[in-house]
Protein backbone atom coordinates (compact mmCIF):
# COMPACT_ATOMS: atom_id res chain seq x y z
CA UNK A 1 0.00 0.00 0.00
CA UNK A 2 2.41 2.36 1.35
CA UNK A 3 4.76 1.52 -2.06
CA UNK A 4 1.83 2.78 -3.76
CA UNK A 5 1.90 5.96 -2.55
CA UNK A 6 5.10 6.62 -3.59
CA UNK A 7 4.55 5.17 -7.00
CA UNK A 8 0.76 7.22 -7.32
CA UNK A 9 3.42 10.33 -6.21
CA UNK A 10 5.74 9.81 -8.84
CA UNK A 11 3.27 9.02 -11.74
CA UNK A 12 1.59 12.57 -10.62
CA UNK A 13 5.04 13.91 -11.12
CA UNK A 14 5.85 13.09 -14.17
CA UNK A 15 2.23 14.37 -16.01
CA UNK A 16 2.44 17.23 -13.97
CA UNK A 17 5.69 18.73 -15.61
CA UNK A 18 4.73 20.69 -18.52
CA UNK A 19 8.27 19.33 -20.44
CA UNK A 20 6.35 15.55 -20.24
CA UNK A 21 3.55 16.91 -22.33
CA UNK A 22 5.48 18.54 -24.54
CA UNK A 23 7.37 15.85 -25.64
CA UNK A 24 4.21 13.87 -25.48
CA UNK A 25 2.40 16.52 -28.00
CA UNK A 26 5.86 16.61 -29.97
CA UNK A 27 5.40 13.02 -30.68
CA UNK A 28 1.50 13.68 -31.50
CA UNK A 29 2.14 15.89 -33.86
CA UNK A 30 4.19 13.42 -35.78
CA UNK A 31 1.27 11.22 -37.39
CA UNK A 32 -0.78 14.56 -37.57
CA UNK A 33 2.17 16.08 -40.14
CA UNK A 34 2.31 12.67 -41.59
CA UNK A 35 -1.58 12.82 -43.03
CA UNK A 36 -1.82 16.42 -43.39
CA UNK A 37 1.11 16.21 -45.78
CA UNK A 38 -0.07 13.26 -47.78
CA UNK A 39 -3.83 14.74 -48.13
CA UNK A 40 -1.99 18.25 -49.48
CA UNK A 41 -0.23 16.12 -52.43
CA UNK A 42 -2.21 14.32 -54.41
CA UNK A 43 -0.81 10.75 -52.89
CA UNK A 44 3.12 9.51 -53.06
CA UNK A 45 4.20 7.58 -55.56
CA UNK A 46 4.38 4.29 -54.15
CA UNK A 47 7.42 2.86 -53.25
CA UNK A 48 9.08 6.35 -52.09
CA UNK A 49 8.97 7.21 -48.18
CA UNK A 50 8.23 5.16 -44.96
CA UNK A 51 7.07 2.22 -45.48
CA UNK A 52 3.28 1.42 -45.33
CA UNK A 53 3.71 5.49 -46.37
CA UNK A 54 1.32 4.68 -49.40
CA UNK A 55 -1.58 3.30 -47.68
CA UNK A 56 -2.29 6.05 -45.68
CA UNK A 57 -4.18 7.55 -48.28
CA UNK A 58 -6.13 4.57 -48.73
CA UNK A 59 -7.22 3.96 -45.09
CA UNK A 60 -7.07 6.16 -42.07
CA UNK A 61 -5.79 3.54 -40.05
CA UNK A 62 -2.19 3.12 -41.70
CA UNK A 63 -1.47 6.70 -40.02
CA UNK A 64 -0.86 5.01 -36.51
CA UNK A 65 1.76 2.50 -38.33
CA UNK A 66 3.61 5.06 -39.98
CA UNK A 67 3.51 7.36 -37.50
CA UNK A 68 4.97 4.44 -34.94
CA UNK A 69 7.51 3.88 -37.40
CA UNK A 70 8.80 7.16 -38.28
CA UNK A 71 9.26 7.79 -34.64
CA UNK A 72 11.15 5.02 -33.34
CA UNK A 73 14.77 5.99 -34.70
CA UNK A 74 15.10 9.15 -33.41
CA UNK A 75 11.86 10.85 -31.77
CA UNK A 76 10.43 8.09 -28.96
CA UNK A 77 14.42 7.03 -27.66
CA UNK A 78 14.98 11.01 -27.79
CA UNK A 79 12.25 11.40 -25.12
CA UNK A 80 12.99 8.21 -23.21
CA UNK A 81 16.02 9.62 -22.71
CA UNK A 82 14.93 12.38 -21.29
CA UNK A 83 12.77 10.92 -18.92
CA UNK A 84 14.92 8.15 -18.14
CA UNK A 85 18.13 10.42 -17.96
CA UNK A 86 15.92 12.39 -15.32
CA UNK A 87 15.13 9.23 -13.16
CA UNK A 88 17.66 9.57 -10.86
CA UNK A 89 20.12 11.89 -11.65
CA UNK A 90 17.63 14.69 -12.02
CA UNK A 91 16.74 14.23 -8.74
CA UNK A 92 20.35 13.85 -7.38
CA UNK A 93 20.94 17.54 -9.56
CA UNK A 94 18.06 19.16 -8.01
CA UNK A 95 18.92 17.86 -4.24
CA UNK A 96 15.34 16.38 -3.78
CA UNK A 97 17.32 12.54 -3.77
CA UNK A 98 18.89 13.19 -0.50
CA UNK A 99 15.62 14.22 1.32
CA UNK A 100 13.43 11.28 -0.68
CA UNK A 101 16.63 9.31 0.86
CA UNK A 102 15.86 10.48 4.00
CA UNK A 103 11.91 10.54 4.40
CA UNK A 104 12.90 7.57 3.92
CA UNK A 105 12.59 5.42 0.69
CA UNK A 106 14.94 2.76 0.71
CA UNK A 107 17.25 2.41 -2.58
CA UNK A 108 16.35 -0.38 -3.81
CA UNK A 109 12.78 0.67 -3.78
CA UNK A 110 13.57 4.15 -5.00
CA UNK A 111 15.22 2.72 -8.10
CA UNK A 112 11.77 0.27 -8.57
CA UNK A 113 9.29 3.42 -8.77
CA UNK A 114 11.42 5.39 -10.92
CA UNK A 115 11.80 2.48 -13.23
CA UNK A 116 8.30 1.89 -13.58
CA UNK A 117 7.54 5.38 -14.02
CA UNK A 118 10.03 5.58 -16.34
CA UNK A 119 8.36 2.64 -18.71
CA UNK A 120 5.26 4.09 -17.54
CA UNK A 121 6.22 7.13 -20.10
CA UNK A 122 7.14 4.83 -22.90
CA UNK A 123 3.64 3.24 -23.01
CA UNK A 124 2.12 6.87 -22.47
CA UNK A 125 4.50 8.06 -25.82
CA UNK A 126 3.89 5.54 -28.23
CA UNK A 127 -0.01 5.35 -27.32
CA UNK A 128 -0.02 8.86 -27.71
CA UNK A 129 1.49 8.57 -31.17
CA UNK A 130 -1.46 5.81 -31.87
CA UNK A 131 -4.13 7.56 -30.63
CA UNK A 132 -3.05 10.62 -32.57
CA UNK A 133 -2.58 8.92 -35.46
CA UNK A 134 -5.99 7.32 -35.67
CA UNK A 135 -7.25 10.50 -34.85
CA UNK A 136 -6.35 12.55 -37.46
CA UNK A 137 -6.49 9.51 -39.73
CA UNK A 138 -10.35 9.41 -39.52
CA UNK A 139 -10.47 12.77 -39.57
CA UNK A 140 -8.43 13.02 -43.39
CA UNK A 141 -9.24 9.47 -44.57
CA UNK A 142 -11.67 6.78 -45.10
CA UNK A 143 -11.51 4.09 -42.59
CA UNK A 144 -12.06 0.64 -43.46
CA UNK A 145 -11.42 -3.06 -43.50
CA UNK A 146 -7.58 -3.37 -43.98
CA UNK A 147 -5.65 -5.81 -45.98
CA UNK A 148 -2.87 -7.37 -44.03
CA UNK A 149 0.77 -8.23 -45.47
CA UNK A 150 -0.19 -11.78 -46.08
CA UNK A 151 -3.07 -10.82 -47.88
CA UNK A 152 -6.11 -11.42 -45.97
CA UNK A 153 -8.31 -8.55 -45.03
CA UNK A 154 -9.55 -8.23 -41.91
CA UNK A 155 -12.19 -5.60 -40.43
CA UNK A 156 -11.23 -2.03 -39.14
CA UNK A 157 -12.39 -2.97 -35.14
CA UNK A 158 -9.97 -5.97 -35.66
CA UNK A 159 -7.28 -3.56 -37.28
CA UNK A 160 -7.57 -1.17 -34.42
CA UNK A 161 -6.40 -4.04 -32.55
CA UNK A 162 -3.41 -4.88 -34.29
CA UNK A 163 -2.55 -0.71 -34.40
CA UNK A 164 -2.44 -1.44 -30.20
CA UNK A 165 -0.46 -4.30 -30.02
CA UNK A 166 2.42 -2.74 -32.31
CA UNK A 167 2.58 0.75 -30.30
CA UNK A 168 2.94 -1.86 -27.08
CA UNK A 169 5.39 -3.66 -29.14
CA UNK A 170 7.52 -0.56 -29.68
CA UNK A 171 6.97 0.25 -26.17
CA UNK A 172 8.21 -2.95 -24.87
CA UNK A 173 11.06 -2.42 -27.40
CA UNK A 174 12.28 0.82 -24.87
CA UNK A 175 12.49 -1.08 -21.81
CA UNK A 176 15.97 -2.23 -22.59
CA UNK A 177 17.23 1.86 -23.40
CA UNK A 178 15.07 2.40 -19.93
CA UNK A 179 17.17 0.29 -18.17
CA UNK A 180 20.36 1.26 -19.58
CA UNK A 181 18.87 4.88 -19.33
CA UNK A 182 18.24 4.00 -15.15
CA UNK A 183 22.08 2.49 -14.73
CA UNK A 184 23.79 5.75 -16.55
CA UNK A 185 21.12 8.20 -14.49
CA UNK A 186 23.21 7.15 -11.44
CA UNK A 187 26.75 7.59 -12.33
CA UNK A 188 26.03 11.53 -12.56
CA UNK A 189 24.05 13.86 -10.78
CA UNK A 190 23.94 16.25 -13.95
CA UNK A 191 20.46 15.20 -15.53
CA UNK A 192 21.27 16.38 -19.02
CA UNK A 193 24.57 14.47 -19.42
CA UNK A 194 23.09 11.27 -18.62
CA UNK A 195 19.81 12.22 -21.09
CA UNK A 196 22.76 13.38 -23.99
CA UNK A 197 24.58 9.81 -23.57
CA UNK A 198 21.61 7.65 -23.59
CA UNK A 199 20.32 9.44 -26.66
CA UNK A 200 23.78 9.15 -28.21
CA UNK A 201 23.72 5.39 -27.20
CA UNK A 202 20.31 4.95 -28.97
CA UNK A 203 21.61 6.46 -32.43
CA UNK A 204 25.13 4.48 -31.78
CA UNK A 205 23.36 1.31 -31.62
CA UNK A 206 21.10 1.82 -34.49
CA UNK A 207 24.35 3.03 -36.64
CA UNK A 208 26.07 -0.37 -35.39
CA UNK A 209 23.01 -2.33 -36.48
CA UNK A 210 23.24 -1.13 -39.83
CA UNK A 211 27.15 -2.61 -40.66
CA UNK A 212 27.59 -5.70 -41.88
CA UNK A 213 30.61 -6.30 -40.57
CA UNK A 214 29.27 -6.66 -37.20
CA UNK A 215 26.57 -9.20 -38.30
CA UNK A 216 27.79 -11.24 -35.09
CA UNK A 217 26.65 -8.20 -32.80
CA UNK A 218 23.05 -7.30 -34.20
CA UNK A 219 21.20 -10.01 -32.22
CA UNK A 220 22.49 -8.33 -29.02
CA UNK A 221 21.28 -4.95 -29.80
CA UNK A 222 18.54 -3.29 -28.58
CA UNK A 223 17.99 -1.83 -31.49
CA UNK A 224 17.63 -5.32 -33.25
CA UNK A 225 13.98 -5.40 -33.59
CA UNK A 226 12.92 -2.37 -32.90
CA UNK A 227 11.20 -2.27 -36.69
CA UNK A 228 10.27 -6.07 -36.77
CA UNK A 229 6.44 -5.29 -35.73
CA UNK A 230 5.66 -6.17 -39.25
CA UNK A 231 4.58 -9.78 -38.28
CA UNK A 232 2.03 -8.23 -35.90
CA UNK A 233 0.48 -7.55 -39.77
CA UNK A 234 0.04 -11.21 -41.00
CA UNK A 235 -2.64 -13.49 -40.64
CA UNK A 236 -2.98 -14.84 -38.06
CA UNK A 237 0.05 -12.90 -36.15
CA UNK A 238 3.82 -14.04 -35.91
CA UNK A 239 4.94 -13.73 -32.43
CA UNK A 240 8.39 -15.23 -33.00
CA UNK A 241 9.84 -11.53 -33.23
CA UNK A 242 7.86 -10.33 -30.73
CA UNK A 243 8.97 -12.96 -28.33
CA UNK A 244 12.83 -12.47 -28.69
CA UNK A 245 12.18 -8.92 -28.49
CA UNK A 246 10.48 -9.25 -25.44
CA UNK A 247 13.45 -12.00 -24.64
CA UNK A 248 16.23 -9.26 -25.63
CA UNK A 249 14.63 -6.56 -23.40
CA UNK A 250 13.77 -8.19 -20.64
CA UNK A 251 17.59 -9.26 -20.98
CA UNK A 252 18.77 -5.90 -20.81
CA UNK A 253 16.27 -4.73 -17.97
CA UNK A 254 17.93 -7.68 -15.61
CA UNK A 255 21.37 -6.79 -16.92
CA UNK A 256 21.34 -2.94 -16.20
CA UNK A 257 18.81 -3.25 -13.46
CA UNK A 258 21.27 -5.38 -11.72
CA UNK A 259 24.37 -2.75 -12.66
CA UNK A 260 21.79 0.78 -11.16
CA UNK A 261 21.18 -1.13 -8.43
CA UNK A 262 24.87 -2.23 -7.17
CA UNK A 263 25.45 1.15 -8.33
CA UNK A 264 22.97 3.28 -6.63
CA UNK A 265 23.02 0.79 -3.46
CA UNK A 266 26.51 1.99 -2.34
CA UNK A 267 26.12 5.25 -4.02
CA UNK A 268 27.44 8.26 -1.64
CA UNK A 269 25.05 11.11 -2.14
CA UNK A 270 26.60 14.21 -1.92
CA UNK A 271 24.77 16.53 -3.85
CA UNK B 1 33.16 14.38 28.38
CA UNK B 2 29.67 14.83 28.56
CA UNK B 3 29.44 12.48 31.53
CA UNK B 4 27.12 10.39 30.34
CA UNK B 5 28.34 6.47 30.44
CA UNK B 6 25.24 4.49 29.06
CA UNK B 7 25.41 4.85 25.44
CA UNK B 8 21.25 4.07 25.88
CA UNK B 9 21.65 8.05 27.02
CA UNK B 10 22.65 8.98 23.44
CA UNK B 11 20.92 10.04 20.23
CA UNK B 12 23.55 9.99 18.37
CA UNK B 13 27.43 8.38 18.96
CA UNK B 14 30.26 7.69 16.86
CA UNK B 15 33.94 5.70 17.20
CA UNK B 16 36.27 6.70 15.38
CA UNK B 17 34.23 7.74 12.27
CA UNK B 18 36.10 8.92 9.67
CA UNK B 19 35.35 9.16 5.83
CA UNK B 20 38.06 10.06 2.99
CA UNK B 21 37.09 11.28 -0.53
CA UNK B 22 39.88 9.85 -2.40
CA UNK B 23 42.97 11.07 -0.60
CA UNK B 24 41.20 13.88 0.73
CA UNK B 25 40.27 13.03 4.57
CA UNK B 26 37.02 14.95 5.09
CA UNK B 27 36.54 13.44 8.44
CA UNK B 28 38.80 11.76 11.00
CA UNK B 29 38.34 9.32 13.88
CA UNK B 30 35.62 11.32 15.28
CA UNK B 31 34.20 10.28 18.58
CA UNK B 32 30.84 12.30 19.13
CA UNK B 33 28.15 11.76 21.78
CA UNK B 34 25.21 13.82 21.56
CA UNK B 35 22.80 13.49 24.81
CA UNK B 36 19.22 12.64 24.59
CA UNK B 37 17.22 15.79 25.01
CA UNK B 38 20.34 17.64 24.29
CA UNK B 39 20.71 21.07 21.91
CA UNK B 40 24.09 19.84 20.43
CA UNK B 41 25.72 22.52 18.87
CA UNK B 42 27.76 21.29 15.98
CA UNK B 43 30.35 24.11 14.97
CA UNK B 44 32.96 24.71 12.78
CA UNK B 45 33.95 26.58 10.01
CA UNK B 46 32.77 26.10 6.48
CA UNK B 47 34.57 22.98 5.04
CA UNK B 48 35.51 21.24 8.56
CA UNK B 49 33.64 18.12 7.66
CA UNK B 50 30.14 18.58 9.43
CA UNK B 51 28.02 18.03 6.47
CA UNK B 52 30.10 15.02 5.35
CA UNK B 53 29.05 13.56 9.13
CA UNK B 54 25.64 14.44 8.88
CA UNK B 55 25.62 12.58 5.91
CA UNK B 56 26.84 9.48 6.87
CA UNK B 57 24.81 9.72 10.23
CA UNK B 58 21.33 9.81 8.07
CA UNK B 59 22.70 6.91 5.86
CA UNK B 60 23.94 9.27 2.63
CA UNK B 61 27.36 8.13 2.55
CA UNK B 62 29.14 5.04 3.96
CA UNK B 63 31.74 6.16 6.08
CA UNK B 64 35.13 4.61 5.35
CA UNK B 65 35.88 3.69 8.99
CA UNK B 66 34.10 3.74 12.40
CA UNK B 67 30.52 2.91 14.05
CA UNK B 68 27.80 5.06 14.82
CA UNK B 69 24.46 4.48 16.27
CA UNK B 70 21.60 6.88 15.98
CA UNK B 71 18.67 6.85 18.68
CA UNK B 72 20.42 3.86 20.12
CA UNK B 73 20.49 1.54 16.69
CA UNK B 74 23.37 1.03 14.33
CA UNK B 75 23.62 3.01 11.09
CA UNK B 76 23.27 2.98 8.14
CA UNK B 77 21.56 -0.98 8.49
CA UNK B 78 18.51 0.12 10.19
CA UNK B 79 18.09 3.46 8.17
CA UNK B 80 14.46 2.08 7.80
CA UNK B 81 13.57 2.32 11.30
CA UNK B 82 15.30 4.89 12.28
CA UNK B 83 14.99 7.41 9.71
CA UNK B 84 11.38 7.60 10.16
CA UNK B 85 12.33 8.90 13.66
CA UNK B 86 14.64 11.65 12.40
CA UNK B 87 13.76 14.45 11.22
CA UNK B 88 16.97 16.26 8.71
CA UNK B 89 17.75 19.48 7.23
CA UNK B 90 21.13 18.73 5.06
CA UNK B 91 23.10 21.43 3.31
CA UNK B 92 19.96 23.98 2.79
CA UNK B 93 16.40 23.12 1.42
CA UNK B 94 15.74 21.36 -2.13
CA UNK B 95 12.29 20.82 -3.68
CA UNK B 96 10.63 20.49 -6.75
CA UNK B 97 10.33 24.26 -8.28
CA UNK B 98 7.07 23.79 -10.23
CA UNK B 99 5.05 21.94 -7.47
CA UNK B 100 3.85 24.06 -4.70
CA UNK B 101 5.03 24.08 -1.39
CA UNK B 102 2.00 22.05 0.40
CA UNK B 103 2.53 19.31 -2.87
CA UNK B 104 6.49 18.68 -1.87
CA UNK B 105 5.92 17.95 1.65
CA UNK B 106 2.49 15.71 0.33
CA UNK B 107 5.29 13.57 -1.78
CA UNK B 108 7.62 13.63 0.95
CA UNK B 109 5.66 12.28 3.36
CA UNK B 110 3.68 9.59 1.24
CA UNK B 111 7.70 8.91 0.26
CA UNK B 112 8.12 7.15 3.84
CA UNK B 113 6.29 4.26 4.05
CA UNK B 114 5.89 4.46 7.71
CA UNK B 115 3.88 7.58 7.63
CA UNK B 116 -0.12 7.62 7.98
CA UNK B 117 -1.96 8.44 5.25
CA UNK B 118 -4.93 9.54 6.96
CA UNK B 119 -3.56 12.08 9.05
CA UNK B 120 -0.98 13.74 6.17
CA UNK B 121 -2.96 16.58 5.16
CA UNK B 122 -3.64 17.48 8.78
CA UNK B 123 0.28 16.97 8.62
CA UNK B 124 1.17 19.13 6.54
CA UNK B 125 -0.46 21.61 6.85
CA UNK B 126 0.50 21.58 10.48
CA UNK B 127 4.29 21.80 9.57
CA UNK B 128 3.91 24.27 7.27
CA UNK B 129 1.74 26.48 9.60
CA UNK B 130 4.66 26.04 12.71
CA UNK B 131 7.52 27.71 10.42
CA UNK B 132 4.68 30.57 9.15
CA UNK B 133 4.28 29.31 5.27
CA UNK B 134 1.06 28.52 6.17
CA UNK B 135 -0.60 31.45 3.40
CA UNK B 136 2.17 30.36 0.75
CA UNK B 137 1.31 26.43 0.75
CA UNK B 138 -0.09 26.41 -2.87
CA UNK B 139 2.36 28.90 -4.21
CA UNK B 140 4.77 26.91 -6.22
CA UNK B 141 8.51 26.79 -4.76
CA UNK B 142 10.12 28.19 -7.25
CA UNK B 143 8.14 31.89 -6.66
CA UNK B 144 9.64 31.31 -2.93
CA UNK B 145 12.55 33.42 -1.64
CA UNK B 146 15.86 31.39 0.12
CA UNK B 147 14.08 31.79 3.39
CA UNK B 148 10.99 30.62 2.24
CA UNK B 149 12.87 27.73 0.94
CA UNK B 150 14.44 27.34 3.82
CA UNK B 151 11.05 27.35 6.18
CA UNK B 152 9.97 24.75 4.19
CA UNK B 153 12.99 22.96 4.08
CA UNK B 154 11.87 22.91 8.42
CA UNK B 155 8.50 21.84 8.11
CA UNK B 156 9.70 18.63 5.86
CA UNK B 157 11.69 17.88 9.20
CA UNK B 158 8.69 18.64 11.43
CA UNK B 159 6.05 16.72 9.24
CA UNK B 160 5.58 14.45 12.05
CA UNK B 161 6.42 13.52 15.65
CA UNK B 162 10.65 13.39 15.88
CA UNK B 163 12.62 12.03 18.81
CA UNK B 164 15.97 13.59 16.76
CA UNK B 165 16.49 16.77 14.56
CA UNK B 166 19.32 17.15 12.74
CA UNK B 167 19.36 20.62 11.36
CA UNK B 168 22.22 21.49 9.09
CA UNK B 169 22.51 25.42 9.50
CA UNK B 170 19.00 26.21 9.75
CA UNK B 171 19.06 29.72 9.50
CA UNK B 172 20.89 30.33 6.80
CA UNK B 173 19.46 32.85 4.22
CA UNK B 174 16.83 33.67 6.62
CA UNK B 175 16.67 37.69 8.03
CA UNK B 176 17.16 38.46 11.79
CA UNK B 177 13.33 37.67 12.44
CA UNK B 178 13.27 34.24 10.56
CA UNK B 179 16.35 33.64 12.74
CA UNK B 180 15.01 34.51 16.28
CA UNK B 181 11.63 32.46 15.05
CA UNK B 182 13.83 29.30 14.19
CA UNK B 183 15.53 29.57 17.47
CA UNK B 184 12.50 29.70 19.15
CA UNK B 185 11.21 26.54 17.47
CA UNK B 186 13.88 25.10 18.39
CA UNK B 187 13.86 25.63 21.84
CA UNK B 188 10.45 24.98 21.78
CA UNK B 189 10.85 21.04 20.38
CA UNK B 190 13.76 20.77 22.68
CA UNK B 191 11.37 21.29 25.90
CA UNK B 192 9.02 18.69 24.27
CA UNK B 193 12.06 16.40 24.74
CA UNK B 194 12.97 16.19 21.10
CA UNK B 195 16.93 15.92 20.67
CA UNK B 196 18.10 18.80 18.34
CA UNK B 197 21.53 18.52 16.63
CA UNK B 198 21.82 21.91 15.14
CA UNK B 199 25.14 22.68 13.05
CA UNK B 200 26.51 26.13 12.14
CA UNK B 201 29.84 28.04 11.26
CA UNK B 202 28.09 31.09 13.83
CA UNK B 203 29.25 30.94 17.37
CA UNK B 204 26.62 33.60 18.32
CA UNK B 205 23.78 31.45 17.46
CA UNK B 206 25.40 28.18 18.60
CA UNK B 207 25.85 30.18 22.11
CA UNK B 208 21.84 31.14 22.03
CA UNK B 209 20.57 27.46 21.39
CA UNK B 210 22.69 24.96 22.61
CA UNK B 211 23.13 23.21 25.67
CA UNK B 212 25.69 20.74 24.08
CA UNK B 213 28.64 21.99 21.82
CA UNK B 214 31.12 19.82 19.24
CA UNK B 215 33.83 21.55 17.46
CA UNK B 216 34.93 20.99 13.88
CA UNK B 217 38.66 21.89 12.66
CA UNK B 218 39.68 20.05 9.52
CA UNK B 219 37.92 17.02 9.75
CA UNK B 220 38.70 16.36 13.25
CA UNK B 221 36.95 16.75 16.53
CA UNK B 222 38.79 19.11 18.63
CA UNK B 223 36.41 19.57 21.54
CA UNK B 224 33.32 18.86 23.12
CA UNK B 225 31.08 18.86 25.78
CA UNK B 226 28.55 21.36 27.44
CA UNK B 227 28.75 25.04 26.65
CA UNK B 228 29.68 25.72 30.10
CA UNK B 229 32.59 22.97 29.69
CA UNK B 230 33.92 24.57 26.93
CA UNK B 231 33.62 28.19 27.73
CA UNK B 232 35.53 27.55 31.30
CA UNK B 233 38.29 26.13 29.17
CA UNK B 234 38.45 29.76 27.68
CA UNK B 235 41.70 32.02 28.25
CA UNK B 236 41.34 35.62 29.17
CA UNK B 237 42.85 38.12 27.03
CA UNK B 238 44.27 41.62 27.16
CA UNK B 239 43.71 44.55 24.69
CA UNK B 240 45.69 47.61 24.99
CA UNK B 241 44.68 51.52 23.55
CA UNK B 242 47.80 53.55 22.61
CA UNK B 243 49.73 55.31 19.68
CA UNK B 244 52.87 53.10 20.79
CA UNK B 245 51.95 49.89 19.55
CA UNK B 246 55.15 48.88 17.80
CA UNK B 247 56.72 49.40 21.32
CA UNK B 248 54.05 48.12 23.51
CA UNK B 249 54.12 44.74 21.38
CA UNK B 250 57.76 44.37 22.16
CA UNK B 251 57.22 44.91 25.71
CA UNK B 252 54.35 42.37 25.46
CA UNK B 253 56.63 39.49 23.73
CA UNK B 254 59.51 40.08 26.35
CA UNK B 255 56.51 39.46 29.09
CA UNK B 256 56.04 35.75 27.49
CA UNK B 257 52.44 36.92 25.41
CA UNK B 258 52.17 36.46 22.13
CA UNK B 259 50.54 40.24 21.05
CA UNK B 260 48.65 40.75 17.80
CA UNK B 261 47.71 44.33 16.64
CA UNK B 262 44.01 44.66 16.17
CA UNK B 263 42.80 46.35 13.06
CA UNK B 264 40.72 49.30 13.95
CA UNK B 265 39.17 52.66 11.42
CA UNK B 266 40.01 55.74 12.20
CA UNK B 267 42.38 56.99 15.16
CA UNK B 268 45.65 57.44 15.57
CA UNK B 269 45.44 54.52 18.67
CA UNK B 270 45.96 51.25 17.94
CA UNK B 271 44.80 48.12 19.79
CA UNK B 272 46.98 45.62 20.91
CA UNK B 273 45.78 42.53 22.23
CA UNK B 274 47.02 39.19 23.56
CA UNK B 275 45.74 36.20 25.44
CA UNK B 276 46.53 35.32 28.71
CA UNK B 277 47.58 31.92 29.64
CA UNK B 278 48.67 29.99 32.87
CA UNK B 279 52.29 30.87 32.28
CA UNK B 280 51.67 34.85 31.78
CA UNK B 281 52.22 37.45 34.33
CA UNK B 282 49.24 38.86 35.90
CA UNK B 283 47.28 41.85 33.99
CA UNK B 284 48.56 44.83 36.52
CA UNK B 285 52.19 43.43 35.89
CA UNK B 286 51.65 43.77 32.38
CA UNK B 287 50.63 47.05 32.70
CA UNK B 288 53.53 47.83 35.03
CA UNK B 289 55.50 46.78 32.38
CA UNK B 290 54.37 48.77 29.48
CA UNK B 291 54.64 51.97 31.06
CA UNK B 292 57.96 51.38 32.66
CA UNK B 293 58.63 51.34 28.72
CA UNK B 294 57.41 54.45 28.33
CA UNK B 295 54.40 53.10 26.67
CA UNK B 296 51.14 55.56 26.41
CA UNK B 297 48.63 53.76 27.90
CA UNK B 298 45.54 55.20 26.79
CA UNK B 299 43.29 51.92 28.07
CA UNK B 300 43.56 48.20 28.94
CA UNK B 301 40.92 45.84 29.17
CA UNK B 302 40.80 42.20 30.70
CA UNK B 303 38.34 40.00 28.33
CA UNK B 304 36.78 37.54 30.40
CA UNK B 305 37.26 33.76 28.71
CA UNK B 306 34.81 34.05 25.64
CA UNK B 307 33.58 31.20 23.64
CA UNK B 308 34.52 33.23 20.70
CA UNK B 309 38.21 33.04 22.01
CA UNK B 310 37.64 29.77 22.49
CA UNK B 311 36.25 28.89 18.71
CA UNK B 312 38.89 30.73 17.44
CA UNK B 313 41.91 29.31 19.46
CA UNK B 314 40.43 26.03 18.30
CA UNK B 315 39.55 26.29 14.95
CA UNK B 316 42.13 29.21 13.61
CA UNK B 317 41.28 32.88 12.56
CA UNK B 318 40.31 34.41 9.21
CA UNK B 319 39.96 33.43 5.53
CA UNK B 320 42.43 30.34 5.49
CA UNK B 321 40.77 27.33 6.11
CA UNK B 322 42.46 24.44 7.30
CA UNK B 323 42.99 21.60 4.69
Amino acid sequence: MSSRGLLANEVILLYRRRRTWAMLLALGAVPVLIAVAVRLTSGPPTGRGPAFLDRVAGNGLFVAITGLLVCIPLFLPLTVAVVAGDTIAGEAGSGTLRYLLTAPVSRPRLLLVKFTVAVLFCLSATVMVAVCGLGIGSLLFPVGPVTLLSGTTISAPAALLRVGLIALYVAVSLIGLTAVGLFISTLTDVPVGAMAAIAVLAVAAQILGQLPQLDWLHPWLFTHHWLGFADLLRDPIRWTEFGQNALLQGGYLLVFGALAYGRFASKDVLS
Amino acid sequence: MTGVSDTGDLAIHTTGLGKSFGKRRAVNNLDLAVPRGSVFGFLGPNGSGKTTTIRMLLGLATPSSGTMSVLSQPMPAAAGEVLPKVGALVEGPAFHLFLSGRANLTRLDSADSTTDRSTRTRRVDAALEKVGLGKSARVPVHAYSLGMKQRLGIANALLRERELLVLDEPTNGLDPQGTREVRHLISALAEEGTTVFVSSHLLSEIEQMCSHVAVMSAGNLVAQGTLEQLRAQGRRGVKVATPDTSVAMAVLSRLGLDPHIEPLPGGEDGIVGAVLGPETPEPERLVEGLVAAGVRVRGFTVQPASLEERFVALTGEGFDLVQ
